[in-house]
């Protein structure tokens, strides 16, 4: 690159064109199925506990909370959008920024787009089948689904590594690691499954997808997150995700309305932070309130816009759909 | 030695791995959204060439290996060793046979040549992009044939065997593209 030239946009006109196309279409959807447009705070008091992510944060000096305070941007809007829920705002979607620390890549930039939906009524199920109805016409004349494939995250593993996800010991999981000529790295701990799973995922799984729309249902119980459990032995998370081309491009819940159940899982999260050696995170209390007047029955789930640009015009890079990525921000 | 976080990966960075100093050619951070990350990268083994992957959780750190390339000047072969100087410091190095690979064959004493040290040795050797040689054995020379096409080898000075064309002749200084091993024309003076 030459000096000098950073000042300049990395995607194309014709990626920015696509982009805002993409973007018309999406709340057009909503606005035929009276699904309401809504706006919810970036900055919050309280941050998401999952320890796969990381929030950023920022300082406020007041008046607002008084005498200031450090304030965490969002890495989804989940919360507020639930809060939006308990109070009666029906169905739901939100287009926003959300931020991940530490999050950069060819599919990965720190401050990304969200398409965030949920639905009072629905059960994941439900919500799969609108996710896959969006997708078919937003992508219409410009990059039309192939195929469509269902898979239990259990099947999925047996099929494409052969091993058993929800019952194989380490021991398996890394054997079909080994036989694939991929050593696990050093700082993996042997009680943590679910790296060991995610590792299998993004190294043996994901690369033989293919193309097309795949929807991944039933994931194990501990990467639950905000899903709520399907009873079963051994019981699974009503959790889906949605790949496009074998790129992961979305994840939803049938949502979690227990509030009890949900500060457990809050504080699970913050132990395993603790032990892990990173910061605890403010638990939301206000979701948990919310939670606790009531949750309706909703399916919820969270697409990102960024790759969906990205497979819509069939670009390698991230920054390819990005006017301006982190690193000319 | 410095340590390197995953964060601080990037191409042409210099680690250690299983106790012999690479370099990173390619870093792709790949993360279920719910999920463990991880830095997946390929990587040169600067002692036997081979590429190899590895993956790293996203945060890990890394030990870095000593290596630098410097530019040093080629003095002479004793036929165990090929002996660099640094034309700075006149500092004086030793590269066995292993580090010096197939860039022995492009070697012209008082050449100038990159040379990698690990821990202060040299560990590689990479000539000159362009060398000029000259022919020291070739059937003689074609006058009047400039057509491409066709050719015959000549042994250079170093003991290179190189394709030139047919109207080459003993004695004619060259010059080589040291990366293709091909013969680019006839040095002009």
């Amino acid at each position: 690159m030459q000096a000098g030239s950073d000042w300049q946009p990395t995607a194309s006109n014709g990626a920015l064109k696509l982009r805002a196309t993409l973007l018309a279409r999406i709340r057009a959807f909503f606005a035929q199925r009276n699904v309401l447009e809504v706006d919810t705070p970036a900055l919050s008091v309280a941050g998401a506990t999952d320890p796969a992510l990381h929030s950023l944060r920022t300082e406020t000096h007041g008046p607002v909370p008084a005498g200031g305070s450090s304030l965490y941007l969002q890495t989804s809007p989940e919360f507020p959008m639930k809060r939006l829920l308990a109070a009666g705002a029906g169905s739901i979607y939100q287009l926003c920024k959300v931020f991940r620390d530490g999050e950069a890549g060819r599919y990965h930039n720190p401050e990304f787009t969200l398409l965030e939906w949920y639905r009072t009524g629905y059960d994941h199920f439900d919500l799969m089948d609108e996710v896959e109805v969006l997708l078919r016409e937003v992508l219409a004349d410009v990059a039309p689904i192939a195929s469509v494939d269902h898979w239990t995250y259990r099947d999925l593993f047996l099929e494409a590594a052969g091993v058993d996800p929800l019952t194989d010991s380490v021991a398996a999981l890394e054997a079909a690691l080994l036989c694939r000529g991929i050593s696990p790295p050093a700082g993996l701990a042997a009680d943590d499954r679910d790296a060991w799973l995610d590792l299998l995922l993004t190294h043996v799984v994901e690369p033989v997808m293919g193309q097309g729309l795949v929807f991944i249902r039933d994931y194990p119980a501990s990467q639950a997150a905000l899903a709520r459990l399907r009873p079963g032995n051994p019981p699974v998370a009503a959790r889906f995700e949605v790949y496009l081309d074998g790129v992961e491009l979305a994840n939803g819940f049938y949502e979690l309305a227990d509030a009890g159940e949900q500060r457990s899982r809050f504080e699970r999260d913050n132990v395993r932070r603790e032990r892990q050696g990173e910061a605890v995170v403010d638990v939301d209390e206000r979701l948990l309130a919310a939670m606790t007047v009531g949750l309706p029955d909703c399916a919820g789930v969270a697409l990102g816009v960024d790759r969906l640009v990205m497979a819509a015009g069939r670009y390698d890079h991230i920054a390819d759909v990005i006017a301006f990525p982190a690193e000319r921000a | 030695m410095a340590t390197y976080s995953t964060n601080e990966f990037k191409g042409g960075l210099k680690i250690m791995i299983d106790g012999d100093p690479c370099s990173i050619i390619e870093n792709e951070f790949v993360k279920p959204g719910k999920g463990q990350a991880f830095n997946r990268v390929k990587i040169r083994n600067l002692k036997t060439g081979r590429v190899i992957e590895r993956t790293y959780k996203s945060g890990e750190s890394v030990e870095g290996a000593d290596v630098m390339d410097t530019n040093m000047q080629y003095l002479y072969t004793d036929g165990e060793f090929w002996h660099f100087m640094d034309p700075v410091s006149f500092e004086q190095h030793a590269a066995d046979e292993t580090a010096v690979g197939d860039a022995k064959k492009w070697l012209k004493e008082q050449d100038m040549c990159e040379v990698t040290l690990w821990n202060g040795s040299p560990l590689a050797i990479t000539p000159p992009n362009f060398v000029m040689l000259t022919v020291a054995e070739t059937d003689p020379g074609v006058r009047g044939d400039t057509s491409s096409g066709g050719g015959k080898p000549a042994t250079l000075e170093t003991g290179a065997v190189v394709r030139v064309p047919l109207f080459i002749d003993v004695g004619e200084v060259l010059k080589i593209d040291t990366r293709t091993g091909e013969y680019v024309g006839r040095a002009k003076d």
